[in-house]
């Protein structure tokens, strides 16, 4: 545009989008839904040693009505299925949720009767960490996928979404492949 | 008292209504009775001085399915473990239940804690108590199928966990993913 040509350094062309989802990815308030043994790794992770606040999500957020950031950290039985979808439903759009964990994920080792394998049965999971549980520089590198996935489509040319494996083993998913794992059958 | 004195006095007491069961060196002695006398029974225990079990500390359920017991005999037995705070020793009664009429008679009027423990037996064996005025689930949601204790009851469930339609999302609600404000 020739718009800096007048204004010189003083001035920056952009797309709204682009700086709004800037200060979104880098300001994400996480709702933590921690049930078990991996809550305790988030824990960690939020603390001092780990400090997941140098990625600008630190501010945790017991209502979800003030978060954007659901991390899914234990086991979910039958019974808080309908606990955290009403959680999640209270959370404002846009929203992205972290499944933490094997048991999150699938089910991990609790094949057991009472036990959800799988939240993304019920919400569309942006990145699934493995691991039981996880440490914390997983959840750290989830975090940074979810800042990639909020500032923007993974890769223009992969309409329908893969899975992409990062150093860690964090796999993220884009979000047109949530969109139809999040559909029921 | 040892579990082996409590188990005499209360043969000497109701005869054979009361059946001893437990093998030295393996389980403490505990009585087996029919479910008839199990009132009877652990109201005599709760209210004799020198026993004086005034504490129920549980009350749960065994499937004794495919174990063939030979004292017990029926499908199911309701166990409660009796604790005596004022005497120090503990004591355990088993009753039997049959297991096309599974129904047991309430402790609740003797110790108020049977009331969880009985709805706890109910929600993982679906024994009844009668008398108990609050018989639902404990644990499990209020429209689970099927008691999830049970020996015949599959390991993995019967397909409830992928069967509860009600939490699923509703496919015209937009979801995050459609309404994300990411396409810069
Ligand atoms: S994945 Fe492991 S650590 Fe995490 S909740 Fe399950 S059992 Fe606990």
């Amino acid at each position: 545009m020739g718009i800096e040509k007048i204004f010189g350094d003083s001035l920056i062309t952009t797309s709204v989008n682009a700086v709004v989802n800037w200060a979104r990815k880098n300001a994400l308030w996480p709702m933590p839904f921690g049930t078990a043994c991996c809550a305790i790794e988030m824990m960690a992770t939020l603390s001092g040693r780990y400090d997941l606040s140098r990625f600008g999500a630190e501010v945790i957020r017991f209502s979800p009505r003030q978060s954007d950031l659901m991390i899914v950290s234990g086991r979910i039985s039958i019974k808080m299925m309908p606990v955290l979808i009403k959680i999640y439903e209270q959370m404002p759009e846009p929203k992205w949720v972290i499944s933490m964990g094997a048991c999150a994920s699938s089910g991990g080792v609790f094949d057991t009767y009472t036990l959800v394998q799988g939240v993304d049965q019920f919400l569309p999971v942006h990145v699934y960490i493995p691991g039981c549980p996880p440490r914390p520089e997983s959840l750290i590198d989830a975090l940074l996928k979810v800042q990639e996935i909020v500032a923007g489509p993974l890769k223009q040319a992969d309409p329908e979404g893969t899975l992409l494996s990062t150093r860690s083993g964090a796999m993220a998913l884009t979000p047109a492949s949530c969109a139809t794992k999040a559909t029921p059958a | 008292m040892t579990p082996e004195e409590i188990v005499q006095k209360l043969v000497a007491r109701f005869g054979d209504k009361v059946s001893p069961s437990g093998s030295p060196g393996i389980s403490r002695s505990f009585a087996v009775m029919d479910r008839d006398h199990v009132l009877p029974v652990l109201s005599y225990l709760k209210d004799d001085p020198e026993l004086s079990f005034d504490f129920l500390a549980d009350v749960t359920v065994v499937d004794y399915l495919r174990l063939e017991d030979p004292v017990v005999r029926e499908r199911f037995a309701v166990v409660y473990q009796l604790l005596s705070l004022k005497h120090n020793h503990r004591f355990e009664v088993k009753a039997r239940v049959p297991e096309e009429d599974p129904r047991a008679p309430s402790v609740l009027e003797l110790w108020k804690s049977a009331l969880w423990g009985e709805r706890e037996a109910f929600d993982m064996y679906g024994v009844e108590f009668e008398g108990n005025p609050d018989m639902r689930r404990l644990l499990m949601p209020e429209d689970y199928p099927g008691f999830p204790l049970r020996k015949d009851y599959p390991l993995h469930g019967r397909g409830e966990r992928d069967a509860f339609p009600q939490y699923r999302p509703q496919p015209d609600a937009p979801r995050a993913a459609d309404t994300q404000a990411s396409q810069a």
